[in-house]
């Protein structure tokens, strides 16, 4: 089954981030083996010396763009950012960032929410980065957003889910996507987000700065996949005590 | 006159206009994923061409990175 978001529809669950990665070579090996069909960019400065597109590169690729507001320390900067990455990529699609704290790069709620209202009502699809809040997730999801994307741990960290039991709570609440978005360290933990009832991954540093990125993002396509079926499976319940799986009856005796 | 482009003062003729300044910046000549903001407002890329540039305004010309 697929990922639908706002309307459209992915046969892949995870989003790729693309920051990090030594060069768009890489990025684009590492986008294929990934099997993601949406990838972030962000937006900067000119850089005339810059070699290469990144927007060519995706393109080429069939991914569509999912433009980040990184880097945003308030609601509007990110609003405008988020404006020009319109004009720029012709997508009103955003990952909506409002930051708080340079060092954690946690996310500022009262600014997220803030700039989201704004940008719903301006048309945009907003994806917003999001505390592992459950309270805030809904406040967000009231406010129009077409998924939410809590962080597992710190941007880059990865450190994998801190809190695994707001996440359920987030999951169980929502009805729009639920998605992962940062901290992701390894396979195991882009699969227990999965199993947890995400709808996708989101992830960047996992990937982009593994040694192998492109075996990485196929091992994190590979969890991704696994986590989602297991979900849909229904897991066995934990107990304390053992229940066998070989049959008693008909044990012989031997002694 | 004497414009901000993305933090550098520059040195422009007259009735410069916004694609002007885009065409100065290095960046794609078509213009295909940047954005430009004047004094922190987005600039449409339709409005370019006809939008004029004031001396000592402050103009961002940006393109797409790799992050996120």
């Amino acid at each position: 089954m697929a990922l639908e978001i706002a309307g459209r529809t992915f046969e892949s669950r995870l989003i790729l981030g693309t920051g990090g990665f030594r060069s768009l070579d890489v990025m684009a090996d590492a986008l294929r083996e990934s099997g993601a069909e949406l990838a972030t960019l962000a937006l900067r400065r000119v850089d005339p010396g810059a070699r290469g597109s990144i927007v060519d590169v995706l393109g080429a690729a069939g991914a569509s763009l999912l433009p980040n507001t990184a880097g945003c320390y308030t609601a509007r900067d990110a609003v405008v950012t988020a404006q020009l990455a319109r004009e720029a990529f012709e997508t009103d699609w955003v990952k909506l960032e409002v930051i708080g704290d340079d060092r954690t790069l946690l996310p500022d709620p009262t600014g997220l929410l803030d700039a989201a209202e704004t940008l719903v009502a301006d048309g945009f699809t907003v994806l917003p980065y999001t505390n592992d809040d459950p309270v805030l997730a809904r406040r967000l999801e009231d406010a129009g957003c077409a998924a939410v994307m809590p962080l597992g741990s710190p941007i880059g960290s990865g450190m994998g889910i801190g809190n695994p039991y707001n996440l359920r709570l987030i999951v169980e609440h929502a009805s729009v996507p639920v998605i992962l978005d940062a901290g992701i360290g390894t396979a195991s933990d882009a699969a227990l987000a999965m199993e947890a009832g995400c709808e996708g991954v989101l992830l960047a540093s996992a990937i982009s700065r593994a040694a192998a990125p492109a075996r990485m993002a196929r091992a994190m396509r590979l969890a991704v996949e696994a986590g989602r079926l297991a979900f849909e499976s229904g897991r066995i319940p934990r107990r304390r005590y053992a229940e066998a799986s070989t049959p008693t009856e008909g044990l012989p005796e031997l002694t | 006159m004497r414009v901000l482009v993305n933090g550098d003062p520059r040195e422009l003729p007259e009735r410069s206009t916004v694609a002007d300044v885009v065409a100065a910046s290095g960046a794609a000549p078509d213009g295909r994923g940047v954005a430009v903001a004047i004094e922190g407002e987005v600039v449409p890329r339709g409005a370019w061409d006809a939008t004029p540039v004031e001396p000592d305004q402050r103009v961002e010309v940006l393109h797409a990175v790799q992050g996120g």
